[in-house]
């Protein structure tokens, strides 16, 4: 009987969520767009960064290492000068990323067997992408020296890198953020779906009516995780068809050690948000409540940033975050291929995260009637 | 040149919110200078529709509206810097002091700084505020908030005064008042007053009234014209063989009644025709009937107005509860000596009252008396600070789920899932209360006929019209046959013909043995309780049965006096006593 009651309950928490157009729109719109968002815009990858080529020589040589440069798909020449004052207003201007200065004498000092240098200017204002850059610079370089030494006949006396990145041959970043916005968008709707929950309810003052019915505060506490945890799944689901479809990510391990993580997942998602529901008292708190998890949340959890580059205090931290272990999961089964006895260090943490805020949502829910 | 402070000549309003609302409709009158005009009607009549088109606030669609001989459609501003206008809700600033509101509206109306020291004086002593000119506006009572508003809004003497329902929620003591302060602005400045109340008992301290319904005029006059409206026609009736809701029951059937009201022990009829009723005709076989012709007042003349009467209604039948336990005795609420502060506040004090099976129990007061407080303590929704107290035997909040079975609970604002339909609504709360199946199906069906919302069930409960909302809710509350019901001022907002309806359905279920506890400040309600607390500052002031609080106010000069009567006479009682221990 008591089962009945608290699907009626459930019934009602979708009915409520369902039937109003905003809330609708909340739990549909928003993720889409972000989905978009993260997985055409978001990337590491450099493309055509503007340059600009300084190349005071007139030989050959350097004419070569400049058709090398314009070849890249990396890089756009935009403007070939021929004047030191050209160099600073391009680069303030941020009209070029770099600037690359080829010597009077590259070419000849080629020619007799010497060695030649080349000078970069970058802009260092964003030094992640100034790094990045001169990495794909320098790899050009790298290649150009090869084929300068081969030509001549002549073989290179240094050990040569072949690269082979496994998981992702071609180390496409949006293989590597697309996996974690299933992580971070599942958390941000369910977390929103609970956590507006009771606010709303006690705004509207429909919560007083619903505590004198026999209902037991556990028996709404469940009534009311129910629908985030069915929401939730469902929009993981959208989002992990979307990212094999559209995004064409491999799907390499197997589909139930992804969803006994979701599942977990949401255990914790809803269990916390819960907790943010259970103390807010206005809808607005309970927004402010999911953003204020939400965003430690995410630096936390190693979505953009390694964990490891973190502090070792901070570092800790992130051992309360279900959403690292979740990454690592969603990460491994596409991208690995892992199964479930790889994943079960994830799966411990999750469950345990999620015992403990759910009942802590209980506990509050019972001392906060009021 | 017209002579006249306002005038309207067939101004329309309409709203468009999702769907069209006719707030005002083909609307003209005039108002002449130096009176008082009451705008009344109940909630959704137009009333503030109509004050803020007259402060140029709003433009009508259609019309013409003319405020002291300028046009209010063409010239809102110039309007608007020759009136004074106090809407529902003050603006006024909690964290200022009285003071500093004073001289904020005063900055604000540009009053000049060498007439502020005898306008402040003279309204300080008016409002009596002078000894709190320091406190802050937030800890003022609801009533001398209400005054200090008004003192703020009359801080340039206006030639025309504009009030939207300033007696809502205040106590009788401060509602008189603000009666006093208003007329006392007609007298010395000559002020022309429009204002609006939803309570009917005050068109009769007006000197014109203008009734509104549904958005249009129904009529214009002095209160004494609509009350010779329906004189003769006013009787009570009393007998000592049927209980007082019995009797009204079966007067409200019988023919020639327009209005059967409970009125303590006794009932107020207001008959169709000016023939004198007999007791033989009114209620058959029944003898020890005395029938006697009372004075007409406001609200017979209202209803007598706007009641059609019904043959179709349908009988209001309510099963006796079946789950009374005799061992549980016949006190069905305890309360002893309760208690519960906020911090400092101390909201509710030294309370002590109980309830017994079958009675209509009413918990009275102004708005922050307690009895919200008192009652969400009741229903296990507030936990107790000190003090006892037992529903049915149990305390709720600590007790098991099943005791919330017995219980209805309706709380003050409408609380149902406002974007769920009637229907959804309805079978949620049958379900959370264990209904199922057949027995589910049943109670449905009931309480779509019963609260006749069947036309409404597919509609989403917060598009409905108030006084179903009102109907709704109380269907809420009794899906689950509950034995005991809190009502928490259930008519709060309802116009007072579906005030009327609604005290009939309880009525029915307290003669089926349902105890009821509610709460009101509707002071003429006190008439429908069996016996009642009057509650000011978090104390009980009396209890006792209606009749016994009137007969204490009984005077030479009022020998007939209300129940408002009684309470003001309390409140002053109150107030020379602390005096005397000051």
């Amino acid at each position: 009987m008591v089962f009945r009651q608290i699907f009626a309950l459930a019934i009602k928490e979708f009915l409520a969520l369902l039937r109003d157009k905003r809330s609708r729109f909340v739990i549909i719109g928003p993720p889409i767009i972000q989905l978009l968002v993260f997985g055409f815009a978001a990337s590491y990858d450099l493309n055509n960064v503007p340059v600009a080529i300084y190349n005071e020589d007139l030989g050959g040589a350097s004419r070569e290492l400049v058709s090398h440069i314009e070849g890249s798909p990396n890089f756009e020449v935009i403007a070939y000068i021929d004047h030191d004052s050209e160099v600073a207003p391009l680069i303030d201007n941020r009209d070029v990323l770099l600037v690359l200065h080829l010597g009077q004498y590259f070419s000849s000092d080629l020619l007799l067997g010497n060695s030649a240098s080349l000078q970069v200017i970058l802009d260092g204002r964003n030094s992640n992408t100034a790094m990045m850059a001169m990495n794909y610079l320098n790899s050009i370089v790298l290649d150009y020296n090869l084929s300068w030494l081969a030509s001549r006949g002549k073989s290179g006396a240094f050990a040569t890198l072949q690269t082979r990145a496994w998981y992702n041959d071609n180390l496409q970043s949006n293989w590597f953020i697309v996996p974690g916005i299933v992580g971070l968008l599942t958390l941000l709707v369910t977390l929103l779906v609970t956590s507006l929950s009771v606010a709303r309810e006690r705004e509207a003052g429909t919560f007083d009516q619903l505590l004198v019915t026999p209902l037991r505060p556990m028996e709404i506490l469940i009534g009311k995780a129910i629908p985030g945890i069915v929401i939730g799944l469902l929009e993981a689901t959208l989002i992990i068809v979307v990212m094999v479809v559209l995004f064409e990510i491999p799907l390499r391990g197997s589909l139930g050690a992804l969803y006994l993580g979701i599942g977990l997942f949401l255990l914790s998602a809803v269990g916390v948000g819960l907790m943010i529901s259970a103390i807010s008292v206005t809808q607005q708190q309970a927004v402010l409540g999911a953003f204020l998890f939400m965003v430690p949340a995410i630096v936390l959890s190693g979505f953009a940033t390694p964990i490891a580059n973190m502090p070792p205090f901070v570092q800790w931290l992130t051992y309360l975050d279900p959403l690292r272990y979740f990454l690592v999961i969603v990460r491994g089964v596409t991208l690995e291929g892992n199964s479930y006895s790889l994943l079960i260090h994830q799966y411990w943490p999750m469950a345990i995260i999620g015992f403990v805020t759910l009942s802590l949502a209980g506990w509050l829910f019972r001392h906060r009637m009021y | 040149m017209s002579s006249a402070a306002l005038k309207f000549s067939a101004v329309s309003k309409t709203f468009t919110d999702g769907r069209q609302v006719s707030a005002l409709d083909d609307v003209s009158f005039s108002i002449q200078p130096g009176r008082v005009t009451g705008l009344i009607g109940p909630d959704g009549a137009g009333k503030t529709t109509l004050i803020r088109l007259a402060a140029g606030l709003l433009l009508p669609d259609a019309g013409d509206i003319r405020v002291l001989d300028i046009d209010a459609l063409a010239e809102p501003l110039r309007v608007q810097s020759s009136i004074s206008y106090m809407p529902q809700r003050f603006g006024l600033y909690e964290d200022l002091s009285v003071q500093e509101n004073l001289d904020l509206y005063a900055d604000l109306q540009g009053l000049p700084v060498l007439e502020r020291p005898a306008r402040y004086a003279e309204l300080m002593q008016m409002t009596g505020l002078s000894p709190f000119a320091q406190r802050l506006a937030g800890q003022l009572s609801g009533g001398m908030k209400q005054k200090l508003g008004l003192a703020c809004t009359l801080v340039r003497s206006p030639r025309l005064l504009l009030l939207d329902e300033p007696t809502v929620g205040v106590d009788p003591v401060s509602r008189r008042e603000l009666w006093q302060i208003v007329y006392r602005q007609v007298q010395e400045a000559g002020m022309t007053v429009l204002l609006s109340t939803a309570y009917l008992d005050e068109a009769e301290r007006c000197d014109e009234v203008i009734l509104l319904h549904q958005g249009k005029l129904l009529d214009q006059g002095e209160p004494a014209k609509f009350s010779r409206s329906v004189a003769g026609r006013t009787f009570r009736v009393s007998t000592q063989t049927l209980s007082h809701r019995r009797l009204q029951e079966a007067l409200s059937r019988a023919p020639g009644v327009l209005d059967a009201l409970i009125e303590g022990e006794t009932v107020r009829l207001v008959m169709e025709t000016a023939q004198p009723p007999t007791a033989e005709r009114l209620l058959p076989g029944q003898t020890d009937i005395n029938i006697s012709a009372v004075e007409p007042r406001f609200e017979d003349a209202f209803i007598a107005r706007l009641k059609v009467r019904r043959t179709d209604a349908p009988q209001v039948e309510f099963t006796p509860p079946s789950k009374i336990d005799a061992a549980a005795g016949d006190e069905v609420i305890r309360v002893d000596k309760l208690q519960r502060r906020f911090g400092d506040f101390i909201a509710v004090n030294n309370v002590s009252f109980s309830v017994r099976r079958g009675e209509i129990f009413g918990l009275l007061g102004a708005n922050g008396a307690g009895k919200s407080t008192t009652f969400r303590m009741l229903c296990g929704l507030l936990p107790v600070s000190s003090g006892e107290l037992a529903v049915a035997g149990y305390d709720l909040r600590r007790a098991a789920a099943t005791a919330r079975g017995r219980i209805g609970y309706m709380a003050q604002k409408f609380s149902l899932y406002s974007n769920l339909s009637v229907r959804q609504n309805l079978q949620f709360f049958s379900s959370a209360y264990g209904l199922r199946g057949k027995q589910q199906k049943a109670r449905l069906d009931w309480a779509l006929t019963t609260f006749e919302l069947a036309a409404f069930q597919n509609a989403n409960a917060g598009d409905l019209p108030l006084g179903y909302k009102q109907r709704l809710s109380f269907a809420a509350a009794l899906m689950h046959e509950p034995d005991i019901l809190f009502l928490d001022e259930p008519t709060s907002g309802v116009d007072p013909l579906a005030r009327r309806e609604f005290w009939a359905r309880t009525n029915a279920l307290a003669e089926a043995g349902v105890t009821v506890l509610v709460t009101t400040h509707f002071m003429e309600e006190a008439n429908y309780c069996d016996r009642l607390v009057i509650m000011a500052d978090g104390e009980v002031l009396a209890a006792g049965t209606p009749l016994d609080m009137k007969m204490q106010a009984r005077t030479v000069d009022n020998p007939d006096p209300t129940m408002e009567d009684a309470f003001i006479q309390l409140i002053e009682q109150r107030q020379q006593s602390s005096e005397v221990e000051a």
